[in-house]
């Protein structure tokens, strides 16, 4: 599959695979989305925004020149910003494929990067490109220069610097994500209405989506770090209240799966607040929570992918790709999406809850 | 005295370091609301900082494209969202003003980039926080600081004058729009204040005859205080049914 090669997202701009509870794969519009949604269903899309976290620094003790990518923090906390996990690459930049960036200089605890305006001293070394950074400097001063001197982790595939704009969804609230949790894309505020209208409702969290690769075998096999997140309360009574009546939730990103699965305490219910999502979801996950997830186009072998086959059979996987492959459909974070529902698993007790829930329709239709 | 209507709320004042910005990131202070405020100048960031302790300075200019989003991410990272935000920085176009037939089209290109095209800009880039504001139960609001010269035609504010009617109605379309999401967008005409920009545009003006902004920040701080305890967003709503 090929990688959408300019920055241009929203779903006039996307193509949508669908891919059905019976495995039927069929070819859409991006702006169609509403169509696949019935009504009492509720969409949970992830509202972090994207820090501009690619910060061009200098390693003291050798002078060298080292990209800083910003790769985790342990909270979403606004002055939680002193301390970040983070890759390091060595000179050059995002023209060079992440798999051929050079490693940086040897980087030992103790040591002192100097990024734009700030002093980060080297916390710990977690392996030759990952350690733990901390800055000394003021909350608002480490804002402003993450403001002013990041840049937004760049794609060698993208054919122009993306800016800063170009990562941020439409719903884009707290700065907190490290690279764009881009299957929001999707949703311009066309789209949220278009939801609404069809009865549907939709709410969000906030997760720290982290870094898709780092160009280390070793390193991408720890992927995905661990990633802070919070589930609002009004969002986590929507889900619960949704599963009681039968309607689905359908998740829109990886991201949104991995938080709400990492804070479910029962099938069909989440507790709210904050959490830091661990593991990974793969074919192994009985999801207890999300029924349907919007997704890029993503490769198999990556994480993106195999947390698909939590919904699917890897048959209908494998048609999926077949046909996104033929249909040229475009990969990665500015390209198409698709649209799984969970392969059905016929669940008589749903029927059940659902005929128990004679407001199905209106209580969930908004205003 | 203390307002809890505004405790922990959090606002963002552009042009907050002189005239009705900066009383306005004051009351807003006073009233229990997390401040941010952005102005043009670094050494007034600073000294409004140092003269309104808690309160967050962010040094952009909005009628620049490109500090748009960083001042966008240091408001919403540094009070973790947002509620309320003042559109207020304001520019008056051609100083001393001037008929509208000596006007430069490059003074009335940059009324227009302050005056409309950053509260655009700024109310789009931080439109996600302010909806997540509502999800979450709160009410927030956008205030657009406007001016009688928006609705009648005086000679020689043409720049200002123009900008601030297309500002007003930017605000009502903004507000029809957003509704659905919770979001209020208001427009607020505090009248003429005793501030540097009139100062500049009516230099020979009676002072005594103006009115002080620190009432005027009152008086918008009570509407936003009556709007932020209004009844429960739609959003809200739909979650507790």
């Amino acid at each position: 599959m090929k990688p959408a090669v300019l920055p241009r997202h929203g779903p006039r701009r996307s193509r949508l695979l669908v891919v059905d509870a019976n495995g039927r794969v069929t070819h859409h519009a991006g702006a169609d989305l509403p169509r696949f949604v019935r009504p009492g269903d509720l969409i949970v899309a992830n509202d972090a925004a994207t820090l501009p976290a690619s910060l061009d620094a200098t390693h003291v003790r050798t002078g060298k020149p080292v990209e800083v990518r910003l790769a985790g923090r342990r909270s979403l906390a606004p002055d939680a910003v002193t301390g970040f996990t983070a890759v390091v690459f060595g000179a050059g930049d995002y023209r060079t494929p992440t798999e051929h960036r050079l490693t940086p200089p040897i980087l030992a605890v103790g040591e002192t990067l100097v990024v734009g305006p700030l002093r980060a001293a080297i916390a710990a070394v977690h392996h030759p490109r990952l350690v733990d950074i901390r800055f000394h400097d003021s909350v608002g001063e480490i804002w402003a220069a993450l403001a002013r001197h990041g840049r937004p982790i760049q794609y060698s595939y993208i054919q122009e610097p993306l800016a800063v704009w170009d990562t941020w969804t439409s719903i884009a609230s707290q700065p907190v994500a490290f690279e764009a949790p881009s299957a929001g894309f999707i949703l311009d505020w066309t789209t949220v209405r278009a939801l609404r209208a069809r009865h549907a409702s939709v709410a969000s969290i906030t997760h720290a989506a982290g870094l898709s690769s780092t160009g280390d075998a070793d390193l991408d096999r720890l992927l995905p770090l661990d990633e802070p997140y919070v589930i609002p309360p009004t969002t986590a009574a929507l889900i619960n209240r949704t599963n009681q009546c039968g309607g689905r939730v359908l998740a829109i990103g990886t991201t949104v799966v991995r938080a709400l699965e990492h804070a479910a305490c029962g099938p069909g219910r989440v507790t709210s607040g904050a959490g830091v999502a661990t593991g990974r979801i793969g074919a192994q996950t009985e999801l207890l929570i999300v029924d349907g997830i919007v997704s890029g186009m993503h490769e198999r072998g990556t994480s993106h992918y195999e947390l698909l086959r939590a919904f699917q059979e890897d048959d209908a996987l494998a048609r999926m790709a077949a046909e996104a492959e033929k249909h040229e459909y475009r990969a990665h974070e500015f390209g198409d999406a698709v649209f799984m529902e969970r392969c059905t698993r016929v669940d008589d007790a749903d029927h059940e809850r659902a005929r128990n829930c004679d407001r199905v329709p209106r209580s969930l239709a908004g205003t | 005295m203390t307002h809890p209507h505004l405790q922990r709320l959090r606002a963002a004042v552009t042009g907050g370091t002189s005239g009705l910005g900066r009383a306005l990131v004051a009351e807003l202070l006073r009233r229990g609301a997390l401040v941010a405020f952005v102005a043009r100048h670094a050494d007034a960031v600073r000294r409004t900082m140092h003269e309104l302790p808690g309160t967050h300075g962010i040094v952009g200019d909005v009628s620049h494209k490109g500090d748009i989003y960083p001042v966008a991410l240091q408001i919403t990272g540094t009070l973790g969202g947002l509620d309320i935000l003042v559109n207020n920085a304001s520019s008056l176009g051609p100083v001393p003003l001037t008929l509208l037939a000596d006007t430069d089209c490059e003074d009335f290109e940059v009324a227009l980039a302050t005056n409309l095209v950053g509260p655009f800009r700024l109310t789009k880039a931080l439109l996600g926080s302010l909806a997540a504001s509502a999800r979450d139960g709160r009410h927030p609001i956008v205030v657009n600081i406007s001016s009688d010269a928006a609705v009648t035609p005086y000679e020689t504010w043409g720049a200002y004058g123009a900008s601030k009617a297309a500002l007003l109605h930017l605000g009502r379309i903004w507000d029809a729009e957003l509704r659905s999401e919770g979001v209020r967008v208001v427009s607020i005409d505090p009248g003429d204040m005793d501030t540097p920009l009139h100062e500049l545009a009516v230099p020979d003006a009676d002072r005594n005859a103006l009115k002080r902004p620190e009432d005027a920040a009152r008086e918008i701080a009570d509407t936003i205080t009556a709007l932020a305890s209004a009844s429960p967003t739609a959003p809200e709503l739909e979650a507790r049914q």
